[in-house]
């Protein structure tokens, strides 16, 4: 767990990075700091790792109060992942993943042999291992990136703004791999952002900070999206907000019927059962399946794209397993909402 | 103009000494060289109220006339090899100072960020990290200090040394212009060939600029 108790950050300058900042970030949870920039949340992130130093206050990870640990040591032990991945561009990707093993004094064999496993770990071939950064793409690159900060194993793990210069699709890839590491590893991670979407994504707890370095209100997203503090995290939050809370409700517990017979239109399957397109006399409209772990935003918005109003369920293997019609998805989109309001 | 071939078969010992004697002036000026600006170069890049004062240095030595600096060191080292290469090494102090810190500048912030993140100590940092991306630009300063010290050797004739540069008082005193023929023959190949294994060393310490995806 790290733990910040009354920390303040002023900068020689005279400008307020951090105001009085009381946070806990739980073990083995993602906690996302999020706020527009100059909000003090990389500050926040680096005060961890004493890439920055508190002006005041305390800090700890697990219970030791990190400035009173030797600085590159307590770094060693702290994995931290940044923008454009900040790769040494003359060492090969093997030999930038094992830099903190070096570090600590492995042999240069075990290092490597490490740095390959973990290669594999965030989904990279083999044979990129010998290859130099700019040869990578941006995407390759930021794995890389998180490959170079397990590789000690660490207990908690940095990410200042990771994905920020990838595109959205890759951006959306690498946060479906971090999700899917993340349940193997359990890590402490602290996660900055601005992005609302990629916060509500990621987070077990966000924090929002407001210009000032002011923490307004830290909570699980749902919380958050169904009772923001006040109208600036309302307002940080987006319009959209209540959109944004059905993305964390999965359509597992919608009920779903048999697809309707005899209507204009007909739901065509192909011969294994798999759901194509809506049929009316003169028009074909292509049809997106949803699986129990898609989300009721997903669902709504293949609802509001369907002809009848009814969106196509599969199983595993994507056979048909039944339909759903819109009435039933905004049926429990609105008890989503009345339940996080209300036991959050 | 015409070249006395017998004379250079009579003389290939000595063409040979003068040589190597040319080439160590040189190369030992240039070492001793980049030896005294790699830490200059680093406290001028890590102190910036001293960079200017040290590259301002360098320039003002670097505008003392080179005969003027013999003269001036004769009274402490006399006419002897020493001379020489105090004299030559104060000239590549210029290039190799400014390259050196302008290599170190040239080292991405980002990575230098992330080795202290991740537990680099500053000299592993500076070894390791900042001396081998500040290279490229290093080696671009060695390279012109080594050429230029080559063509430089041979004004240390005028206190009895010089290298191949003996070759040019030998040839205007008697009249005769096969040595000093072959003395800028031998000068210049002596620069291409310094030069080109430079390029060659370059290309094997940097692995990283080669395949350019």
């Amino acid at each position: 767990m790290i733990q910040f108790d009354a920390v303040h950050k002023r900068f020689p300058n005279g400008t307020t990075a951090v105001h009085d900042l009381s946070l806990q970030m739980p073990e083995g949870g993602v906690t996302v700091l999020v706020g527009s920039s100059g909000c003090g949340k990389t500050t926040t992130l680096r005060m961890i790792n004493r890439m920055v130093e508190p002006t005041s206050g305390t800090i700890q990870v697990g219970g030791k109060d990190v400035t009173r640990q030797d600085a590159a040591e307590l770094r060693r032990s702290i994995g931290y992942v940044i923008q454009q991945a900040g790769l040494f561009p003359h060492r090969t990707v093997l030999d930038n993943i094992a830099t903190v093993p070096l570090l600590l004094g492995w042999s240069r064999r075990r290092a490597r042999t490490k740095a390959a496993e973990l290669l594999e770990t965030v989904g990279l071939p083999a044979d990129t291992g010998r290859r130099y950064p700019h040869q990578l793409s941006g995407g390759q690159q930021q794995r890389v990136g998180v490959a170079r900060a397990l590789a000690a194993d660490p207990p908690v793990l940095l990410m200042d703004e990771p994905f920020g210069a990838v595109d959205p699709v890759v951006r959306t890839q690498l946060q479906d791999e971090l999700l899917r590491l993340q349940k193997e590893l359990s890590k402490t991670i602290v996660f900055v952002t601005h992005d609302v979407d990629e916060a509500v994504r990621l987070g077990d707890q966000i924090a929002i900070f407001r210009t000032g370095g002011h923490l307004v209100q830290c909570a699980a997203p749902a919380e958050l999206l169904a009772r923001p503090a006040d109208d600036f995290v309302a307002d940080f939050l987006g319009a959209e907000r209540g959109l944004k809370l059905l993305s964390l409700k999965t359509l597992a517990e919608v009920p779903q019927g048999p697809a309707p017979e005899g209507g204009p239109w007909s739901l065509v399957l192909d011969e294994a059962n798999r759901p194509v397109h809506w049929a009316s006399k003169d028009a074909e409209i292509p049809v997106r399946p949803l699986r129990d772990g898609d989300s009721l935003l997903a669902a709504l918005n293949e609802s509001i794209a369907s002809p009848t109003g009814l969106i196509a369920r599969v199983d595993a293997t994507g056979v048909l397993s039944g339909v759903t019609s819109r009435d039933d998805i905004h049926q429990h989109a609105g008890q989503a909402h009345t339940e996080a309001r209300v036991t959050a | 103009m015409t070249i006395d071939w017998s004379w250079i078969g009579d003389h290939t010992d000595d063409l040979t000494t003068l040589t190597l004697s040319h080439l160590q002036a040189a190369l030992t000026a240039v070492f001793l060289g980049v030896l005294i600006s790699l830490p200059l170069a680093v406290v001028a890049h890590r102190v910036r109220p001293l960079r200017g004062f040290l590259l301002g240095l360098s320039n003002v030595l670097f505008t003392i006339p080179s005969i003027a600096i013999f003269v001036l060191l004769l009274p402490v080292s006399g006419l002897t090899r020493t001379t020489t290469v105090v004299g030559l090494t104060v000239y590549t102090l210029v290039v190799l100072l400014r390259n050196t810190v302008e290599g170190l500048d040239s080292v991405p912030v980002k990575a230098k960020e992330a080795a202290k993140a991740m537990g680099t100590r500053p000299l592993r940092t500076l070894l390791t990290v900042e001396f081998p991306l500040a290279l490229p630009v290093i080696m671009a300063g060695v390279r012109i200090a080594t050429v230029m010290s080559i063509s430089l050797v041979s004004v240390a004739t005028y206190i009895g040394d010089g290298g191949l540069g003996q070759l040019f008082t030998d040839g205007f005193q008697r009249n005769f212009p096969t040595p000093v023929i072959v003395g800028v023959v031998l000068t210049l190949l002596l620069a291409v060939v310094a030069d080109a294994l430079l390029v060659a060393l370059q290309y094997v310490l940097t692995p990283w600029r080669r395949r350019q995806a």
